[in-house]
């Protein structure tokens, strides 16, 4: 599977997904400057982590006018495959291509931390690999990953199967204290309708090697190899 | 026009000044007045530490670059070197603690980049007063909140480093910097002016009146009127430094550029004079085609400005399209606003005036030395007395009471805000001993770490300048790091006060002692004097950063226990050293006595058989004996443990209870290892002559330990768990 890993001006996890990509899974992975119109034939677009323009508007604001955007809209609309993690799924909110809007943190804090995710729909080219039920430890890094939408969207996010995954506990129980944002309905990760795009808050690529303390995030990134 | 106001607001002396005019050749402009002043002030000139400095040991076969560049060098082999530095960010933090730290993040940071190296590690040193004033949480909580906003959104892990709380950081908290970089040794640069005719680039942030004399401030005491000098505070912007960041290298990468230098304290001033100073040539630049944003900005202005984020380039002459072509495509602009010349003098124009003609080798390097007196303080008899009160009757207590002190407590609540996991190298969390990272593609690894006991300093600063080496050296041996190379933050008062440089001298003869047994260089570091508020002193703070590398970092290990039934055993020996420990402070409200005695010699052998304890995996964990002595330590590797597993330590010394639990006698550690090689350890121990004991076993869900069979603690680790956990965000959420 061919990755592109985009770069805008602050994204900062840009080298370690690629490094997890390439050098780790050992698939053909190239950059993608926000400014280029060229997607360069890549089967899965990955929005990585950071501060892109500083994040000093809304977090991803800025970065969705980034001119390589227009064509990983048409490329969602083709049906590619594209995961936003972390300011990339802010910036996939910020396009539209996925329902919802990042509040602070509930505490106001800056949150860097391993978290444990369920995984509450198996059924997608990122998550094939999982059992439904099952729980994940991958870092958080952010600021803004209070997941807000309005009841009725939450409802219709729900019924359709677009919770991805979940802060939970230790036992695979959504608590108050393991929703450590503050998220709605505890979201941690969701997908689109049409199952082709996805945005999580935790970095998989922070969790993909033995020696970093986990490697429950390349179930990610292997579920996409393997569709 | 000069007049003694005018030297008085400047920080000058009237004989600094006569010596300027001699250096000129004629009575200085008011622009030259003030670059003097800033290149001559404690901050940039080092006029009352030099002569001091240099009984530091700065050689070593893999240095690299010793003081005197932006940061140290050194080789780690394979074609690799680090970059490493640290520097205060007091002053302003105390003014503006938000913007203070975040813009000490930032210029460090430029220090390390400059030179070709990416930075991959910050570590900070905090002190700040106790928490039961509001004001003193407002700081921690603006400090912290500056470091994350500005180390998270640049992308550098912060990993590591330290925070202690007293009284005296007050009116005066500390805010030291440290980072680290990696880079190829043969894409190493320096703060060179070579070639006349070569193009002088100006890139990054505009320049405004931010941060006008800011050096000056952090030379001088601080009175009531300091909320006046909130406008000497520069504002940060990270994104802007992470553009300039990937641009400089970009540009390094390509061979484009003859030398680089940022514009941190003293802005234009410095970099336009010690680039060529450094070279043997000249700089002539016109401020008119300095980028600015703010309208009717005045040479001295400009020329003084600290805004942040700004750099200077030479480049090869043929090279400035393609330079600016780099820069663009960062959206940065880099603007040639002059050339290095032949002559040895600054020349600024202005509007088609010469307003700066001046000699940068007497603004670099003329400035006065100063050999200023010292005196041993009175305080000291009085201090140094120390009179024991009775142990207490319940030792549990006393050692809850030790776990919720803030300076020992968990710092969670702080490196939560950090993220310490960017860039995927951190393989030793925040908590432990010494910060470690991996080198991507090797089976090496860095080791690095902050430290520094002041109160130690305070009540013999000889002794507490030696202990600080040698436990942030003790950090290192606890992860398997053999140490490389020290760089230092000497935070002190004010230097024209004889008992104040008095400790100056003796903590670094100290430090200087220890760095010469362990066969340490000391590569630069950061001279902070005047902390002072209204008329009082810190302690001497002296913050030790030590870099180190561990060979194979599959056979690293951490502070925390690991397995049911595994040996626990003491390495060094315990005696009754009270004076100076956290126990006295927080127990018995007392800061008086000795600090514990060192012995270099055996504290090197010490680290020597933990390190190759660990080479030869004979270790499952490794925890140094620091504040709050043996149970406290005992404490944290219950604590640190992933299952927060329990253990029971029998102990026969005839010392005092209270003495054995929480003395902090140096050179002491305590490992725990399969029992199947316990007996190999212990061999190993006796065959260094370092005195060694299996005292107990890992397991059970309680810390107990005796003393000749009597039980003197006995504590859930749950209990233990509760009063360290949540000793600092309940302290900071009244």
């Amino acid at each position: 599977m061919k990755f592109g890993v985009v770069i805008f001006p602050g994204s900062n996890c840009d080298y370690d997904t690629f490094y997890v990509l390439r050098d780790v899974l050992g698939q053909e992975t190239v950059f993608l400057w926000h400014k280029n119109h060229d997607l360069q034939n890549v089967d899965c677009v990955v929005l990585p982590g950071g501060f892109s323009y500083g994040d000093y508007l809304r977090s991803g604001a800025i970065a969705r006018f980034s001119p390589l955007m227009q064509e990983v809209a048409e490329f969602a609309d083709r049906g590619g495959m594209i995961l936003g993690i972390c300011n990339g799924f802010q910036v996939l909110l910020e396009l539209g291509l996925l329902p919802g809007a990042m509040l602070r943190n509930k505490n106001l804090k800056f949150l860097c931390q391993f978290v444990q995710l369920r995984i509450d729909n198996p059924a997608t080219p990122f998550t094939r690999l999982a059992q439904r039920g099952q729980v994940l430890r991958i870092p958080i890094a952010h600021f803004d990953g209070n997941f807000f939408a309005p009841p009725e969207n939450l409802a219709k996010l729900e019924e359709q199967g677009q919770v991805v995954l979940r802060y939970v506990d230790e036992k695979g129980e959504t608590t108050e204290a393991a929703n450590v944002n503050g998220s709605a309905a505890a979201i941690a990760g969701l997908i689109n309708r049409r199952g082709n795009v996805m945005g999580m808050m935790p970095h998989p690529e922070r969790a993909s090697e033995a020696s970093l303390g986990s490697q429950d995030g390349r179930l990610i990134f292997e579920s996409l190899i393997r569709s | 026009m000069i007049d003694p106001k005018l030297l008085a607001d400047h920080n000058l002396t009237l004989e600094e000044y006569e010596r300027i005019v001699a250096l000129v050749g004629r009575e200085p402009n008011l622009t030259e007045l003030g670059i003097f002043s800033l290149m001559w002030s404690e901050h940039c000139s080092y006029k009352s530490s030099k002569n001091f400095l240099r009984k530091l040991p700065t050689k070593g076969k893999r240095v690299i670059q010793g003081p005197g560049e932006n940061a140290g060098i050194i080789d780690i082999g394979d074609g690799l070197a680090v970059v490493f530095k640290i520097e205060s960010h007091n002053h302003p933090s105390f003014i503006e603690p938000f913007q203070g730290a975040a813009t000490g993040v930032g210029g460090i940071l430029r220090d390390i980049f400059t030179m070709g190296a990416r930075p991959i590690a910050l570590l900070d040193s905090l002190r700040f007063g106790p928490l039961a004033a509001p004001r003193n949480r407002a700081i921690m909580d603006g400090v912290v909140g500056g470091i994350s906003s500005y180390g998270n959104s640049i992308g550098v892990p912060t990993i590591g480093g330290e925070v202690y709380f007293h009284e005296v950081y007050s009116k005066n908290p500390l805010v030291n910097v440290f980072c680290l970089g990696l880079v190829a040794k043969e894409r190493i640069f320096y703060a060179r002016a070579e070639g006349a005719g070569n193009p002088v680039l100006y890139v990054g942030s505009k320049t405004g009146r931010d941060g006008i004399h800011g050096a000056t401030m952090a030379s001088a005491e601080f009175g009531k009127e300091i909320e006046q000098k909130r406008p000497n505070v520069q504002v940060g912007d990270p994104f802007k430094e992470k553009l300039l960041l990937e641009a400089c290298l970009e540009v390094m990468e390509k061979g484009l550029i003859v030398g680089i230098q940022d514009m941190g304290a003293a802005g234009l001033t410095c970099s336009t004079t010690e680039m060529p100073a450094k070279s043997g040539t000249g700089i002539s630049i016109s401020l008119d085609l300095v980028p600015q944003r703010e309208e009717g900005m005045t040479p001295y202005e400009i020329m003084l400005s600290e805004s942040q984020e700004r750099m200077l380039i030479v480049a090869k002459r043929e090279n400035v399209n393609e330079v600016q072509k780099v820069f663009a495509k960062w959206d940065l602009d880099a603007v040639n606003i002059g050339e290095v010349t032949a002559g040895r003098n600054l020349r600024v124009s202005f509007r088609g005036e010469t307003v700066v003609d001046v000699p940068v080798d007497a603004v670099v390097n003329l400035c006065p030395v100063y050999r200023r007196p010292s005196r041993k303080p009175a305080y000291l008899r009085s201090v140094q007395k120390l009179v024991l009160p009775p142990p207490p009757g319940d030792l549990n207590t006393a050692l809850l009471k030790l776990m919720a002190s803030p300076t020992i407590a968990a710092k969670e609540w702080v490196f939560r805000q950090y993220d310490h996991m960017v860039q995927t190298n951190t393989v030793l969390l925040p908590g432990a001993d010494a910060a470690v990272l991996r080198i991507k593609g090797e089976k090496r690894g860095l080791a690095m770490t902050l430290d520094g006991n002041a109160l130690y300093c305070y009540l013999d600063p000889r002794t507490g300048g030696a202990i600080a080496v040698a436990e942030a050296c003790r950090n290192l041996a606890c992860v398997g790091a053999a140490p490389l190379g020290v760089t230092n933050c000497l935070n002190f008062g004010n230097p024209e006060k004889p008992e104040i440089m008095w400790q100056f001298k003796k903590v670094i003869e100290g430090m200087a002692e220890a760095c010469r047994t362990f066969e340490i260089p000391v590569t630069g570091g950061n001279v902070s004097f005047y902390n002072d508020t209204e008329g009082t002193s810190i302690h001497p703070t002296p913050v030790l950063g030590v870099v180190g590398l561990i060979d194979d970092l599959d056979k690293l290990v951490g502070p925390g226990f690991q397995e049911d039934g595994d040996s626990i055993v003491l390495l060094g020996e315990n005696r009754e050293e009270l004076g100076g420990s956290e126990y006295l402070r927080t127990v018995h409200g007392l800061e008086n006595g000795r600090p514990p005695g060192i012995d270099l010699e055996r504290e090197k052998a010490v680290q020597e058989l933990c390190r190759e304890a660990i080479g030869k995996g004979l270790l499952r964990s490794a925890h140094d004996l620091s504040e709050g002595g043996l149970a406290v330590c005992a404490a944290e590797c219950c604590l640190l443990s992933g299952t927060r597993i329990g253990c029971a330590i029998g102990l026969d010394d005839k010392l005092r209870p209270d003495a054995l639990l929480f003395a902090e006698s140096q050179s002491r550690l305590l490992v725990s290892t399969a029992a199947r090689h316990l007996s190999q350890l212990l061999k190993l121990a006796e065959e260094r002559a370092i005195p060694a004991k299996a005292v107990g076993q890992v397991g059970g869900k309680e810390l107990i330990i005796r003393q000749g069979g009597r039980e003197i603690v006995r504590l859930s680790v749950e209990q233990l768990y509760e009063a360290w956990k949540r000793a600092i965000p309940e302290a900071l959420s009244v």
